[in-house]
């Protein structure tokens, strides 16, 4: 395509655009809710997924307890067992007199109390260490069938919620915008009828010259280009900036806390620009391409 | 160069339009079609222009079947054939100049050459004064010589008027006949639909009579023959 050709389908795309302002500003507003929803479900998935993913690496090993009164030889066993299970990558001995020092250490100046203690409270315990947190699950199965084991600790069912949670809010959310795309697809599919109603005369004459029929449809294309695009800088700018001020709402109230888990705002522009521009503009040249098909005979 | 074997057109419902039509037109010909309302006149022009398709036939031009050309070569062989209407069919919005470039424009021509040959067609159709008017500032006669001048910008060897005079007083009438006699001593095939008895009767050129979709008259130096 030549170069002053494309100025002139640039130039009839925007003349299309302002003609019909009203629909035009109604069809960028509806690629810019669609991807407005789009935006707050990818912060949702992106920070459920962040923690649960966070979490894991606080949460790769659980601690096992085990009964009172077991021999050396039972305790020994046991530890045999557990790192012979499928997905467990190393096992810690920790006897009730370790847990007990370690318990003083984090009371710290108040650890003197224990001491005073007639007979240690605390269970003897392994720290089981996961390979991977997906089988985590039916690792502690096998460890409860174990004889001698009293108690599992464990937030696995934590994580995963989390997960089940950010699975359905995806799927809800494809759902939903999958509807909102076809409803903005729709707004502007008609907003590109109106310009190639008012352009039925010119067209007719330029398929009489000769005008070949990607000549005749491109301002149109060009048109639902621009629709898109507008709508995805706008959706954007929005989710950026509505982002931030609860990010640093989040960040002023919960400081240190929570900071590490949330995805930052610049992270999240990084993960989402492309895609809304992507969309934006997919939805509008699909909705260009509807409209000629229905309404432009080439 | 124009050559109708054996087309026919039947439109949906069944109106036949036209049927078993034999027709051969030259390069550099005059040719007259006429015929009474309804008789497939306009129907002929659609299938050189391509807007409709014949039901059956051939229609060669160039030595080329255009019934059987794809859907992408259709705007290249209208590039060859400009078109004139009763109506004049202008862009309100563009004034004479525009609209006469607009036709130079959609067929991606430099925008040198837009420059230079604009005026000159302009000056043929007689409107160099007038190329800053807009169509509503013109007389019918004006309005139909800038579409003449529109039809033959890109340098077509045909040129298809579908009765081109149909809007305008006898005088106008005549103005615009010396223009296409002018484009068509210049080489230019011209084939023109018209109820125009007078300026087919003084014109002497060939007459091609339809009637009920039919070619019933083929005459070199005709006559109109009807009369209304
Ligand atoms: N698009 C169409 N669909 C159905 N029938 C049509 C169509 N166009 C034309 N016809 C019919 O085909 C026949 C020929 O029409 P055409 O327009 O070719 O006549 P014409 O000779 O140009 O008439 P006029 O002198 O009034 O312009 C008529 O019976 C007309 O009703
Ligand atoms: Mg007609």
């Amino acid at each position: 395509m030549k170069i002053k050709t494309m100025g002139y389908m640039i130039k009839q795309g925007f003349i299309g655009l302002w003609r019909n302002r009203g629909m035009s500003f109604a069809s960028i507003a509806s690629v810019t809710a669609s991807l407005l929803v789009l935006g707050m479900i990818i912060i949702l998935v992106l920070n459920m997924n962040n923690i649960a993913e966070m979490g894991q690496s606080q949460f790769d090993n659980i601690q096992v307890y085990l009964e009172d009164e077991l021999e050396n030889e039972q305790i020994s066993n046991i530890g045999a067992e557990l790192e012979n299970i499928q997905g467990v990558s190393y096992v810690e001995y920790e006897s009730q007199d370790d847990a007990l020092e370690k318990m003083k250490e984090s009371w710290g100046e108040q650890g003197y109390l224990l001491e005073t203690l007639e007979n240690n409270p605390l269970p003897d315990s392994y720290v089981v260490y996961f390979q991977e947190l997906e089988a985590s699950q039916a690792v502690v199965r096998n460890i409860e069938r174990i004889t001698g084991v009293d108690e599992v600790r464990y937030y696995q069912d934590v994580i995963d919620n989390l997960v089940n949670i950010a699975d359905f809010v995806q799927l809800a959310g494809l759902i939903l915008i999958g509807i909102l795309g076809l409803i903005a697809m729709f707004i502007i599919s008609n907003t590109i009828k109106l310009t190639l109603n008012a352009r039925r005369q010119e067209i007719s004459i330029m398929k009489y010259v000769g005008a070949t029929n990607w000549f005749i449809r491109w301002p149109f294309v060009v048109e639902g280009i621009f629709l898109g695009f507008f709508g995805s800088l706008i959706a954007l700018v929005v989710v950026y900036f509505g982002y931030e001020y609860v990010y640093n709402l989040v960040y002023a109230r919960f400081y240190a806390l929570f900071a590490e888990y949330i995805v930052s705002a610049e992270a999240m522009l990084q993960q989402i620009t492309v895609m809304f521009i992507v969309i934006g503009i997919g939805v509008g040249i699909l909705g260009s391409l509807i409209s000629m098909r229905k309404h432009l005979k080439v | 160069m124009i050559e109708f074997q054996n087309v026919g057109k039947t439109y949906r419902q069944q109106v036949v339009a036209l049927q078993d039509v034999n027709i051969k037109i030259n390069k550099g010909e005059f040719v007259f079609l006429v015929g009474p309302s309804g008789a497939g006149k306009s129907t002929f022009i659609k299938l050189l222009l391509h807007e409709e398709k014949a039901t059956s036939g051939k229609i060669m031009m160039n030595d080329e079947d255009i019934t059987k050309v794809s859907n992408r070569r259709i705007p290249l062989l209208r590039r060859s054939i400009g078109v004139i209407f009763q109506d004049f069919r202008l862009l309100p919005n563009k004034t004479v100049y525009e609209n006469i470039a607009f036709a130079m424009e959609i067929v991606e021509a430099k925008t040198k050459d837009i420059r230079r040959q604009v005026p000159a067609v302009l000056g043929l159709v007689g409107l160099s004064d007038k190329a800053k008017k807009y169509p509503n500032e013109l007389s019918g006669g004006e309005m139909q010589r800038v579409s003449i001048a529109r039809s033959i910008i890109n340098n077509p060897s045909i040129v298809i008027a579908d009765e081109p005079t149909g809007n305008l007083d006898p005088d106008t009438a005549w103005d615009i006949m010396r223009v296409l006699r002018n484009i068509n001593e210049r080489g230019t095939t011209v084939i023109m639909a018209t109820h125009a008895k007078d300026i087919v009767n003084v014109m002497e050129q060939r007459v091609i009579a339809i009637e009920k979709g039919s070619v019933i008259r083929d005459d070199k130096k005709g006559v109109y023959g009807y009369e209304d």
